[in-house]
């Protein structure tokens, strides 16, 4: 069957068996590689994209059922060069280790503070739980994200 | 791009807080890890694995898979006989089956291999491939392994008749801890286990072979831990010319011991792309991470610990370790049960003994030191549950029975009752230092209220000392090789560098750290130092990151080569200064002339100089570059104090882990904010081994943790805030004083737990231990006194 995925503000058309998942027509197709998978069962959260605006594990979503939806990864996460505050945050408050969890985490950040701008540490986590890291023990994840609310905060940058 | 920031400016280059040069690629995106890479013309694999623990194989049909018309070849132990590749060494000079022929020794062992053209017909093929097994009995329980009517595993060995998997090992003076026992005032005795369990990297293993017929030139790309080490295995078991393989790792999501061994998909790999003159790539999913490859710990010990007059006196234990089918354990050629004979922990005891059987089972092989120093952490486990219970039984507080009975620090070069040379410490500096964070005498207090209610709330102690950095080249090897490594480190007559490492990164941020070690030494800016590893044609030769052995001996070689470039370099500045050598006196970035501070030549003056046409010094050559293999005078050992606070639900049995300090001492500390991440990612796995993660099997060893929803990893809601302090005790052997950290956090944290949980849980409800995990199901239990061994 064929499909066409809006990704990242294109429109990606490919011929795909039914049982393709998201995540490897994202990886496949248009070679976005950063966004990962990492587990069988739905636990691990290294694959989240956001499909129309919410974050969705993208090994639990067929290829055949985002037809028609969006989707935005991590490699559309920069404007222009500049790195959305998310980003920065994990650069700057040591975020991350290996990075194999970290576009997933990104993705899930970004959608918890469009939707709560200003989230606690226990909502942070809450937002997170979908998600393992394997390597930083969360807490720096934590205040990454807190330092985007803070950021963000003293300088909206988004409309 | 991210900024990188230099250090703080009363450290203007060198070491200090420095965000990470790798993050840039990481955050958005851009990390290359191995499902990343695509080759022309690539092919898939996948492998078909066996159903049964243990059973004949009679016969493998394949030709319905060959049917498929995606489907190129189907590769089985027959094939890889003809190439002599069936079998493979493991790391432990044990032999493993790359494929099964004669019968399959676990479930998920690897039986045949299926070459197609995408990874989807790849794994449906799989299901057209049809095996005819003939079950035999199985054995998972260690202690079940040595009965005499247990089946054999290893009928494949000449000569083996039961299912040990080497003879009897011992460390210490038997004797001697007998009469020490005697004479004690107290002993406490405890059957343990520390069960399986699994590193689990986010990413799993993998590999892309790329054989060209033409040249016979084998390239990898393959996420492994060691891969200088890897690509002179690979050049012994298949015969080929080592500097003809390359191997490339690229990005590692994670390795924690898991991406150690050669693995049999690699070697199919390898042989799929021979066969094919296609690259091939093998990727596993997770059922097969954790069914398959590389476990740790499932040791079973019996410990025993004395003391008299208040100290804790003599620690010995006897122990059954659990290999699976092959013994392919991590560790030194010399030692079998690796460097677990530090289990006497931080204390100066009277008397030491242990003996360590190992046997097989029909569990997946492995043996890998989960985030280890191959069995310390074990070692460390044992000891501090075992003082932890001697602790409860005294009616002593936990902290003061390990001040009372610590190596002091004029001890050091301590040698300890197992032939272990301590190289330094302040254990009571260190373990006051963690009850200062944690406000010990205020925990107590609110503990006393808390029981008065019937709330049980617990404050478990932990202190370790690590055996890390291997090491000596006279004391140990692997597989014949010295584990020693290289540095090599050009300064470009622009006045950047480029050191090229043999340590493999898989999180630990080499990229910032090692530049920090040559920015400290040369006094050139981290941001100028480029870091290159993961390339075996672009690194030099060493044994690769694992056992916290980056830092004290890959970081040591950057040091050294660091320090020959500066010495060189002195001799150019002379040639520039027009003075001698001797007179030169350096300064972070500059030799100047001594008592003329003025007069001096910069590093990056002195490189340009190097490389330029005016003259050099007589007999000196152009140039400045510093190389260095590193043979580590003596291993190095990082100690931590950790203290565990925990609620117990009285009514759900599950533990909260509602606080966690950890003070390190690791020596000298490179970049703090770096060294604090290992920690931090240390004690969330430690919270997953204590609380949730282990592998288990049923009687026939079916294995019941096969997939994330079973094999249970912590997330942000298990995990506290974590409370970190640090003492520094430097290295007195280190170039920089360095001991090595990566897995200090895992050691400790276990013990800590569990002694915080049997805190709570003695005085109302007499329960003194639990074997981990204490997820609420094996708590309960306890309470009600019915604690079980999880297998
Ligand atoms: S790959 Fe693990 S949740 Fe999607
Ligand atoms: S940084 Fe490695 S899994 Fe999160």
């Amino acid at each position: 069957m064929e499909v066409t995925i809006n990704i990242n503000g294109e429109p990606v058309t490919r011929e795909i068996e039914p049982a393709l998942l998201l995540v490897h027509f994202i990886r496949d197709t248009p070679g976005l590689t950063g966004t990962h998978w990492g587990c069988d069962t739905s636990n691990c959260g290294a694959c989240v994209v956001q499909m129309d605006g919410l974050p969705v594990k993208s090994c639990t979503v067929l290829a055949a059922m985002a037809e028609g939806h969006e989707i935005r990864t991590i490699e559309a996460l920069s404007i222009d060069g500049v790195l959305d505050p998310v980003q920065q945050g994990f650069h700057e408050e040591h975020g991350l280790q290996c990075g194999f969890c970290t576009p997933g985490m990104i993705m899930t950040a970004r959608a918890l503070l469009d939707a709560n701008p200003d989230p606690t540490e226990d909502e942070i986590r809450t937002a997170i739980s979908g998600a393992i890291c394997r390597c930083t023990g969360y807490s720096n994840i934590v205040r990454a994200v807190r330092w985007a609310a803070e950021h963000e905060a003293a300088q909206p940058r988004r409309s | 791009m991210a900024t990188t920031t230099a250090a703080s400016p009363e450290t203007p280059i060198g070491y200090g807080r420095m965000k990470r040069k790798e993050d840039a690629r990481f955050i958005r995106g851009q990390g290359k890890y191995l499902d990343d890479i695509v080759l022309p013309g690539m092919l898939h694999g996948a492998v078909l694995r066996s159903p049964y623990a243990h059973a004949k194989i009679v016969s493998i049909e394949t030709s319905a898979a060959l049917a498929h018309p995606k489907v190129l070849r189907v590769i089985t132990a027959k094939d890889l006989e003809t190439l002599g590749l069936a079998w493979m060494p493991t790391i432990s000079y044990d032999s493993q089956a790359v494929l099964a022929g004669d019968k399959v020794r676990f479930q998920g062992q690897e039986v045949a291999f299926v070459i197609a053209e995408d990874r989807y017909s790849a794994r449906d093929a799989l299901e057209l491939i049809e095996v005819e097994y003939e079950p035999l009995p199985a054995v998972v329980n260690a202690r079940k392994a040595l009965e005499a009517d247990a089946p054999l595993i290893r009928d494949d060995k000449d000569g083996q008749t039961d299912n040990l998997a080497s003879p009897l090992w011992e460390a210490g003076d038997a004797e001697e801890a007998d009469q020490v026992f005697a004479e004690a005032d107290i002993v406490v005795e405890r059957e343990m286990i520390y069960p399986r369990c699994h590193p689990a990297p986010l990413e799993t293993c993998g590999m892309i072979a790329d054989m060209n017929p033409e040249t016979g030139q084998l390239d990898l790309y393959n996420g492994n831990q060691a891969p200088n080490a890897h690509r002179t295995v690979y050049a012994q078991v298949a015969g080929l010319p080592e500097h003809m393989i390359r191997i490339m790792t690229n990005d590692i999501g994670g390795g924690f011991g898991n991406k150690v061994p050669v693995y049999p998909g690699y070697v199919c790999a390898i042989v799929g792309s021979i066969v094919t003159g296609k690259p091939v790539k093998w990727v596993e999913d997770r059922s097969e991470n954790l069914m398959s490859t590389g476990f740790a710990r499932d040791y079973v010990m019996h410990g025993r610990i004395c003391a008299k007059h208040g100290r804790i006196t003599g620690v010995r234990v006897d122990v059954i370790a659990d290999h699976g089918a092959f013994d392919s354990t991590a560790q030194p050629s010399k030692f079998p049960a690796g460097f677990f004979h530090i289990f006497t922990g931080s204390y100066d005891l009277e008397a030491a003994h242990c003996s360590v059987k190992a046997v097989y089972t029909n569990k997946a092989p492995g043996g890998v030191a989960y985030r280890c120093s191959f069995r310390v952490t074990e070692a460390i486990y044992l000891v501090e549950r075992l003082v932890g219970e001697l602790a409860l039984k005294m009616e002593v507080d936990g902290a003061e029975l390990r001040m009372n009975s610590f190596i002091r620090p004029e001890q050091f070069p301590y040698e300890n009752k197992t032939g272990w040379t301590y190289d330094s410490g302040d254990y009571e500096k260190t373990m006051r230092e963690a009850m200062r964070i944690a406000g010990y005498d205020e925990l107590r207090r609110e503990q006393a209220e808390k029981r008065e209610r019937g709330e049980l709330m617990g404050i478990g102690v932990a202190f370790f000392t690590e055996v890390v950095g291997a090491g000596p080249r006279r004391h140990m090897d692997i597989l014949g090789l010295g584990m020693a490594d290289g540095a090599d480190l050009r300064v470009h007559d622009d006045g950047r560098a480029v050191l090229s490492i043999s340590a493999q990164t898989q999180g630990q941020a080499h990229e910032t750290t090692f530049a920090q070690i040559v920015a400290e030494e040369l006094g050139i800016s981290p941001d100028k130092i480029e870091v290159r590893h993961g390339d075996t044609d672009r690194t030099p030769f060493g044994l690769g990151t694992y056992g916290s052995r980056s830092t004290p001996v890959s970081g040591a070689s950057a040091a050294v080569a660091a320090r020959r470039a500066r010495d060189k370099a002195r001799l150019i500045a002379a040639g520039m200064l027009e003075t001698s050598p001797e007179d030169l006196a350096w300064e972070k970035g500059r030799w100047y002339v001594k008592g003329d501070p003025e007069k001096a030549a910069t590093i990056d003056e002195i490189a340009a100089a190097a490389y330029g046409e005016a003259p050099l010094p007589e007999g000196l050559e152009g140039g400045l570059e510093g190389q260095s293999v590193y043979d580590p005078p003596n291993l190095t050992y990082p100690c931590g104090a950790y203290i565990c606070v925990v609620d117990v639900d009285p009514g759900t049995a599950e533990v909260e882990v509602r606080r966690f300090i950890a003070v390190d001492d690791c020596g000298v500390r490179i970049n703090p904010m770096i060294v604090d991440g290992q920690i931090m990612g240390g004690l969330a796995e430690g919270v997953g081994i204590a609380l949730m993660e282990v592998i288990t099997f049923d009687e026939q060893g079916n294995c019941l943790n096969g997939s994330m929803m079973d094999y249970l990893i912590p997330t942000a809601l298990e995990c506290p805030d974590w409370e970190l302090g640090a003492t520094v005790t430097p290295c007195p052997h280190h170039p920089i004083g360095a001991k090595g950290v990566g897995e200090s956090a895992t050691n400790g944290s276990p013990p800590a737990i569990v002694n915080a949980v049997c805190d709570a849980l003695y005085r109302s409800h007499g329960v003194a231990h639990i074997d981990m995990p204490l997820n609420p199901a094996r708590v309960w239990a306890a309470m009600q006194g019915r604690a079980e061994p999880p297998q």
